[in-house]
């Protein structure tokens, strides 16, 4: 096939021009868009308004696929079940007898639990959930990890709140619109969360790599103690998370730490539920005395 | 009752022409000519609201070789600056930095021009190769931007994403092709 012919427009100065024109806009377009961009990297909160309202028309969409993605998985795990009902069964069988002792340890350890916290006078802050909403779009074509969440300002979310599912942390609100919000996921390199081991409470924190796993950074370095599936659940430091949340079960042990699997991956969640900031208080006073501060100092010969 | 056979069955109109019964004193509507190259790249930017929530870049960038699909087929249709709307409107979906779009696309339509004032013949396999090192490249830089806006370069874990790009991109110029020869039914009267 040859190429098409008309890209010469003869003798026509109209035709010329408009060619001519065609050029300068789409260089204009390429030196706006850096400009833009430049922007954005400087201030990556700088276009959340103009995300906020696409975010909002495409909500209808989003919603419409999120309860398809219900729907699918039921009819998927319904034509599942039938294939391993036996095997099924005797293992669920095993796991609620293990799950019913489990469970009676646990009531005696809360019992205890908050006898210990009234004799130190700790109080937690009653964690009543913010809002409940589907997750209903996500950035899967960026190297970067975004959800979008069908609530928004007007539900009383706000920048900063955790998001969890029922299985685990799903990650953070970044932007909010009216009406939707923009979540930013565990597994986004830029979201680093404090954990510790649920068994023993080794002290960790967890960073996305971004490609539906996360890597586990131990605070204390020498012999690397993990195991694999240890499972490791929010510390409550930095006051941003609630404690308890399960994060990460580890799937691969390196030198200094490991990769883990999501507790909770959010193609899996139906809902989420939005919880408040844990130390609503601690988290304003910390980013005030930051902003005192000024920048880090460039970490160097430690 | 005996179970139908083949030739028995209705025919289904196998072609988009045959939907359209009258075709004499029709010529193809305006709005749908022109705008369909539009709307189905917007929407292709609206396939991040779709039911799957990735934890990991797997999904092609279904927009931009949307994009990509008509210039390659129509080389007129889209201006030479329609990178600038176009990746306007993926960059709000998209999760990457504002801009990214914009400048990537821009740049992608420029390539192709000066990919199509060199190479004087085009070929399936030619258009095929072209089209995959252009997404190469798109995915490598959007990457790489996103790490610039993470603040550290991003680990790259596009590898996969990028296998299903090129070998899907066949499948999207089918469909192009399809969407072609439905933005060109004669739907109104001359």
């Amino acid at each position: 096939m040859a190429r098409p012919v008309d890209r010469r427009p003869g003798f026509s100065r109209r035709a010329q021009y408009g060619i001519f024109t065609g050029y300068v806009i789409a260089v204009a377009g390429f030196l706006a868009g850096a400009g833009l961009l430049v922007v954005s990297i400087v201030n990556p909160s700088a276009f959340s308004s103009v995300r906020g309202t696409a975010g909002e028309l495409a909500r209808p969409a989003g919603e419409a696929g999120a309860e398809t993605r219900a729907a699918g998985q039921s009819v998927i795990a319904a034509i599942g079940a039938y294939f391993q009902a036996g095997r099924q069964n005797a293992a669920l069988s095993r796991e609620v007898a293990a799950a019913r002792a489990n469970a009676l340890t646990m009531q005696a350890l809360e019992g205890e639990n908050r006898r210990l916290k009234a004799l130190l006078g700790i109080v937690d802050p009653q964690a009543r959930p913010v809002a409940a909403a589907r997750l209903i779009g996500s950035t899967a074509a960026s190297a970067r990890r975004f959800a979008v969440l069908s609530a928004g300002a007007s539900q009383g979310v706000r920048p900063g709140q955790p998001v969890r599912s029922a299985a685990g942390l799903i990650g953070r609100v970044i932007e909010t619109g009216p009406g939707t919000a923009r979540v930013l996921l565990v597994t986004d390199p830029e979201n680093v969360v404090p954990v510790r081991r649920a068994r023993d409470g080794l002290p960790a924190f967890v960073e996305g790599k971004s490609d539906g796993r996360i890597a586990i950074r131990l605070l204390n370095m020498g012999v690397n103690p993990l195991r694999l599936g240890d499972v490791f659940v929010t510390s409550g430091s930095g006051g941003l998370y609630p404690p308890g949340i399960p994060v990460a079960v580890v799937t691969e042990v390196l030198h200094d730490g490991g990769v883990g699997h999501l507790a909770s991956d959010p193609a899996d969640a139906d809902f989420v539920v939005v919880l408040p900031v844990f130390q609503a208080a601690a988290v304003t006073a910390l980013g005030a005395s930051q902003q005192a501060a000024g920048p880090a100092p460039e970490a160097s010969g430690n | 009752m005996p179970f139908p056979r083949l030739s028995d069955l209705p025919s289904l109109p196998m072609r988009p022409e045959d939907l359209v019964p009258q075709r004499i004193n029709r010529g193809p509507s305006p709005l749908l000519a022109s705008g369909l190259p539009w709307v189905s790249v917007m929407l292709a930017s609206l396939a991040a609201f779709s039911p799957v929530i990735a934890s990991a870049p797997v999904v092609p960038p279904l927009a931009f070789m949307v994009f990509l699909a008509w210039r390659m087929l129509r080389p007129n249709l889209l201006p030479l600056w329609a990178g600038l709307p176009l990746g306007a409107f993926d960059d709000l979906y998209s999760g990457q930095p504002f801009g990214s779009g914009i400048v990537l696309w821009s740049a992608a339509m420029l390539v192709m021009d000066t990919v199509d004032n060199r190479l004087l013949w085009r070929s399936f396999l030619q258009d095929w190769a072209v089209s995959s090192l252009l997404m190469a490249g798109y995915l490598l830089l959007a990457a790489g931007i996103a790490g610039l806006a993470a603040a550290y370069p991003l680990p790259l874990v596009i590898g996969p994403q990028l296998l299903v790009t090129l070998a899907l991109y066949p499948l999207v110029t089918r469909v192009v092709a399809l969407l072609d020869r439905i933005r060109l039914l004669p739907l109104r009267s001359v």
